[in-house]
């Protein structure tokens, strides 16, 4: 007992493993934001072209701003694309947001009903997923991306999965 | 005096006030299927599946913007035809084990569901154990301990003197 009482103790309760690491992501098609740049991304966009970096987010998430420069910075180095799934968000607001903080996105998604997330098992926002050249789900972080989390784990794996 | 009926009124209405509650419902009106048979079966799905945002409440209770979500998805699902099986594996499949209220019995559950009645087991078992010992070692003790002596006169004689009070 004790022994479960103190590892226990190191884990936070809230996080979910994910169930769906080394699956396919699920077949979906999501317009860009309204008024926003281009055509949105697909399941298909997700194949074929190498690692994706697949960022949920919302203007409305504090530690989705929080976590902002480190996915600009990640885009900036190009080792993969980013995707960004805009969640339950307002056009206006979501591209005023893109626009004051800036725009890491090689594509943008607006889930304004959440069921693409659901599809990825999203439950509280932000939430990264790597993805690899095959569609497959390999990676998922459920909070805010910390820059010590982009170099010890987000990046060795994109490298490991690019080769 | 005059306070007494006013108590008695509040005391009233109290007990009226407490007894007169509704249920709080989760489920807004615009979610509510017209087929009465799916609509039960969509709640009680729903009481068996875990609002992940506040992790302690089921979806049919929870507030939450994804409990609403996943409501509406549990209905859509019942009005496509899939039975209650396929609904739950349908958010099973997306958010694993742990969205279910109820644990699922297999090998990675059993110390879950076994542990408390096996520790509550043990329990009793170390009570009744502790209790069994302490029998056999006051029998072995009292035999251990040999009888004392009995009295002489000239004792017997300062024992009565301490017991009246006064010793020489």
């Amino acid at each position: 007992m004790a022994v479960y009482f103190g590892i226990g103790l190191t884990k936070d309760p809230k996080i979910l493993p994910s169930v769906l690491i080394d699956k396919p992501v699920a077949d979906f098609t999501l317009p860009p934001i309204e008024g926003g740049p281009g055509q949105g991304f697909s399941s298909a966009d997700l194949k074929g072209r190498g690692v994706t970096v697949l960022n949920v987010f919302a203007s409305w998430c504090v530690p989705c701003r929080v976590e902002h420069p480190v996915i600009m910075r990640l885009a900036e180095m190009k080792v993969a694309r980013v995707y960004g799934l805009n969640y339950k968000d307002d056009s206006k607001a979501a591209l005023k947001w893109l626009a004051d903080l800036g725009d890491p996105y090689d594509a943008h998604g607006a889930d304004t009903k959440g069921r693409v997330a659901i599809d990825f098992g999203v439950y509280g926002i932000p939430e990264t997923f790597i993805i690899d050249a095959a569609g497959v789900i390999r990676y998922k972080y459920v909070g805010p991306i910390s820059a010590e989390r982009l170099d010890t784990e987000i990046l060795p794996l994109i490298r490991t999965l690019s080769q | 005096m005059k306070k007494t009926p006013l108590f008695a009124l509040a005391g009233a209405l109290l007990i009226l006030a407490s007894a007169w509650n509704f249920p709080v419902l989760a489920v807004n009106p615009d979610e509510i299927l017209d087929d009465p048979v799916l609509e039960g079966r969509a709640r009680e799905i729903s009481k068996g599946l875990r609002c992940l945002v506040c992790q302690n409440q089921s979806i049919d209770d929870s507030d939450a913007g994804l409990a609403k979500d996943l409501r509406v998805l549990v209905r859509e699902r019942l009005t496509a035809g899939d039975n209650d099986d396929q609904v739950i594996e349908f958010v099973v499949a997306r958010y694993g084990d742990f969205v279910l209220l109820k644990p699922p019995f297999m090998a990675s559950t059993l110390a879950l569901w076994l542990g408390p009645a096996a520790i509550g087991l043990s329990g009793l078992l170390a009570v009744f154990v502790f209790f069994r010992r302490r029998r056999t070692a006051g029998a072995g003790a009292a035999k251990a301990v040999p009888k004392p002596a009995p009295l002489s006169d000239d004792e017997k004689r300062r024992l009565d003197a301490l017991l009246k009070g006064d010793e020489t």
